[in-house]
């Protein structure tokens, strides 16, 4: 047998390359992108409708479609979320029902997204009648959503000491008045954290909004929340399938914007923490 | 503990109200997917749909191509990415030098950003060219192919929970593995990791749950052909996903008809799947952090 | 915690002053809030301001027509609607793929003005509308051939119908017995909801007859849509699918096709489907709600005129006229 410390360097060696073989295919996927969606990239092609079959012109309908999905995701998924958090870092007992609930979060975390896609058809589309629209997409989208905000805001929550809540408390603040005034804005950091990575999945998923909100060409933009809308992950989907001579420099850049519309908000989710946990003061 | 005003009143009952927000969506969702899924059952007949043809125009409504599909092309994802993806962690959290885990960590959280269909795209136009020139296969649209996607897509999840595990085992046990003697190396081996076993099994299985319900990666590389996968030698012919059979029809059913009774149904199928996964996931970190308690006592 | 919680009483005056004191020695917390709500007011006013700008581009229309359906048509519906937006500019169109049997689906459900569908409608759909109050009525806006393609490096050249139902149900699974190279097919189609796969499953895999119930081989691969058919074209020589004319490219390889053994191999072009030589030509339909009034009738009068006929003839299918 080798000796232990040839085994050391043999496992360490082959553990660390096929963690950089697991890490360079990222480097190379957004680096290929870029690559060849970069020359598509002008001012023309972020701000103009599409024309000529979609062949040329313009995904300003797709990004904006997406803006406005991302946007009414946001205004319901965030203060559900935040409130749910907030019950169950500070008001829920430790019994069956909180058990319940967390059992239920962990569930809808793990439900596949098409699976979200049938639920608001069902729903929203055809039961409530709001047909394939924008507010039929965010409420599926929402409640996708919903069990990232919650596990990352709850765990903000409780990452605040409880020598905080201890001290509002001694100079006569309400439990209400704790949370509002001394932990919510402490936590605030770890929960954007958590909105803005739930939003990013929100912005790229194709699955629920294919039949509740996702529209393959309209003339305009969506004037009404009951109006389906175009939107960048089902727009890259369509131009890489269903539209003979799409030249590729359209379908790359499209990849492209979509790419640097998720990444961004990955990067300010990372900034937002990393500068947080710089300036902790506990 | 009582709210003082009229005004916290209404705010804490609202928040009690979205803690209960979640099993009430879950709920929803059971419901609605039962509410139209259910009457499949009393349309075909349960033979039916365990038979192994799928052609929904001509009314085969077999569901066992499908499911095979689907369990293959996460087989193949979880071969590939339990590998990388542990050894990944167990770099991040135990070998690396700080500068590489400040540059891996975020490196692997970009991974798990990437939107499916971008995937998907780079799949289509660059992965399935490339296996068919390599490894001679009929055609690209495999669910080999699809099987690497997924695995790119479940490695994120991986490796996020399996370095919290182990982070999560105490720097004593570390110390007095090496305290007696122990390289690194064996001290992880031999000791973190056996420590971390829940966490990290937890780790594997919500990374399977992630890939069994990818829907646009798979639909776009698998070429959607439903076979019944019958060696594990489909891994290198194409398949179809329940998930791509649902993006894919539900378009066209008519309101009501049996096919979209019948999506529905698959729809039922890759809810109990997951949710099987996750009540898995959740007990097996739940008992093994008894009994370390009991241990400890 | 119960009893820590006094009741009735405010923020106390001595907490006001720590926070006030703590805040000027160290950074607040609530600092970290602007840059994000710059970051969304930043996208607000983005969204905001070219929201005017985006429709002034585009006049407000009065009418918008809702046109759904087939994918085969569906650039062909979209090559339309620009050019009669540029005419009309009072109308407007929205037009969405999914496949012949969502567009009439929709139409069933009363969704969409105008139905595309490449292949007819069937008893059971028209039962179903009838149900509905809907009366479909018929068009006939063009015509359509369906090629069968294969790599450019495939040297077989032509097939006969028989052959086709052979390759396409799983019977003849090498290239070697049809005259080719000994290598695997690989069978591509359009999905299960596509009105073209429906008419190749009638007209070439069952011959044309009812009673025949033979089905596609389970091996065969059906791709989202037209473009996946061709990409995998262009690249593997071991494929062979079928689409509509207007589909194919010149990077891909037609087969002639006979309608029998010893018949003669015919190429499909606008004038073989015309002469109803080509044996796999169909018609491509549009179905409207009931008798179509107004903007619907305008729009369907002005696609069956020669300027909108001159367009289907550019994409690659075939005019009526």
């Amino acid at each position: 047998m080798l000796s232990r410390t040839l085994t050391e360097r043999l496992a360490f060696i082959l553990i660390g390359l096929a963690a950089f073989a697991t890490v360079l295919p990222i480097v190379l996927i957004v680096g290929y992108i870029v690559a060849q969606g970069l020359p598509a990239i002008n001012w023309e092609f972020l701000s103009a409708m599409p024309r000529d079959g979609m062949r040329a012109g313009g995904i300003w309908p797709a990004i904006v479609g997406t803006v406005y999905l991302t946007l009414g995701t946001g205004v319901i998924a965030v203060p559900l979320g935040i409130a749910a958090a907030i019950y169950l870092a500070e008001y829920a007992k430790d019994n069956t029902l909180t058990r319940a609930i967390r059992l239920a979060l962990i569930n809808l975390a793990g439900i596949p997204s098409v699976v979200y896609g049938l639920f608001g058809l069902g729903l929203f589309v055809l039961f409530l009648r709001f047909g394939t629209s924008l507010v039929a997409g965010c409420l599926t989208l929402s409640i996708m959503t919903l069990p990232v905000i919650i596990s990352t805001a709850e765990e903000a929550l409780r990452a605040v000491p409880q020598s905080f809540r201890l001290v509002s408390v001694s100079l006569g603040g309400t439990k209400w008045q704790t949370i509002w005034r001394v932990v919510l804005p402490e936590a605030l950091p770890g929960i954007l954290t958590g909105v803005i990575l739930g939003l990013e999945r929100a912005a790229g998923e194709t699955a629920p909004i294919l039949f509740t909100a996702a529209a393959f060409f309209l003339p305009r933009l969506p004037g009404s929340i009951f109006e389906a809308t175009m939107a960048l992950p089902y727009h890259l989907f369509v131009i890489s399938t269903q539209v003979p001579e799409m030249p590729i420099q359209i379908q790359y850049g499209t990849a492209l914007v979509l790419l640097a519309f998720v990444l961004t908000m990955n990067l300010v989710a990372t900034f937002i923490r990393s500068r947080a946990r710089a300036r902790r003061q506990w | 503990m009582k709210p003082t005003t009229w005004f916290e009143l209404v705010i804490e009952a609202s928040i009690h109200a979205a803690g209960y927000s979640a099993i009430v969506f879950v709920g929803l969702i059971l419901i609605f997917l039962l509410r139209e899924g259910l009457p499949a059952l009393s349309e075909v007949e349960l033979s039916a749909l365990a038979g192994t043809r799928w052609y929904p125009i001509e009314h085969h409504f077999g569901l066992w191509p499908l499911i095979g599909g689907s369990l293959i092309v996460t087989l193949g994802a979880a071969l590939i990415a339990v590998p990388f993806g542990l050894a990944t962690a167990i770099y991040i959290a135990e070998i690396a030098p700080r500068w590489a885990r400040e540059l891996l960590k975020p490196l692997v959280e970009v991974l798990g950003g990437l939107p499916s269909v971008v995937l998907g795209f780079l799949g289509m136009l660059v992965l399935a060219p490339m296996v068919r020139e390599t490894l001679h296969t009929p055609t690209g649209l495999t669910a080999f192919t699809g099987s690497v996607l997924l695995a790119g897509m479940a490695i994120p999840t991986l490796v996020s929970v399996a370095e919290d595990a182990l982070d999560a085992v105490p720097k004593s046990y570390r110390d007095a593995a090496l305290a007696l003697g122990a390289t690194r190396w064996q001290t992880i081996w031999r000791v973190t990791l056996p420590a971390a076993r829940s966490g990290v099994l937890t780790a594997i299985m919500l990374g399977i749950g992630r890939a069994i319900g990818e829907t646009m990666t798979v639909m776009m590389v698998t070429g959607n052909a439903a076979r019944l996968p019958t060696s594990l030698n489909a891994l290198f012919l194409p398949v179809r996903t329940m998930t791509a059979t649902i993006a894919a029809e539900m378009g066209e059913v008519a309101n009501g008809s049996v096919h979209y009774h019948v999506l529905f149904t698959i729809g039922i199928v890759l809810f109990l799947i997951s949710l099987g996964v996750n009540i898995a996931a959740s007990a097996v970190v739940f008992r093994q952090k008894k009994r370390a308690e009991r241990l400890l006592s | 915690m119960a009893g820590l919680y006094r009741k009735g009483k405010r923020m106390n005056n001595d907490f006001a002053i720590m926070r006030a004191v703590n805040r000027s020695h160290f950074p607040s917390p609530r600092a970290n809030r602007q840059p994000i709500f710059f970051y969304w007011l930043a996208v607000l006013a983005l969204v905001g301001c070219a929201s005017p700008a985006a429709s002034a581009a585009r006049p407000e229309a009065q009418v918008t027509l809702q046109n759904k359906g087939s994918d085969t048509m569906v650039n062909l519906a979209l090559a339309w609607a620009e050019a009669y937006e540029a005419q009309q500019p009072d109308v407007s169109l929205a037009v969405t793929g999914g496949g012949s049997g969502t567009g009439l689906a929709a139409l069933i459900n009363g969704t969409v003005d105008l139905a595309n569908a490449s292949r007819a409608i069937k008893p059971e759909e028209r039962q179903a509308a009838e149900a509905n109050s809907i009366h479909p009525q018929e068009f006939i806006v063009a015509r359509d051939a369906i090629a069968v393609i294969v790599n450019p490096r495939n040297p077989v050249n032509q097939l006969t119908l028989p052959q086709l139902s052979a390759i396409y149900s799983g019977q003849i699974t090498n290239w070697r017995e049809v005259g080719g190279e000994d290598r695997p097919i690989v069978l591509l189609s359009r999905e299960t909801n596509s009105g073209t796969h429906i008419y190749f499953l009638e007209n070439v895999l069952r011959l044309g007859s009812k009673e025949n119930k033979t089905l596609f081989s389970p091996d065969t691969l059906l791709l989202p849509s037209s473009e996946g058919i061709s990409a995998e074209i262009r690249q593997n020589p071991n494929a062979i699918g079928y689409d509509g004319l207007g589909y194919v490219t010149s990077d891909m390889k037609t087969v002639a096709v006979a309608a029998q053994a010893g018949g003669a191999y015919i190429l499909p072009t606008i004038a073989t489907v015309n002469d109803k030589s080509y044996p796999i030509a169909r018609d491509l339909y549009i179905y409207s709600q009931g008798e179509p009034v107004g903007a619907v009738k305008a729009y369907l009068e002005w696609i069956l005129s020669p300027a909108a006929q001159q367009i289907v003839a550019q994409l690659g299918f075939v005019p009526v006229k």
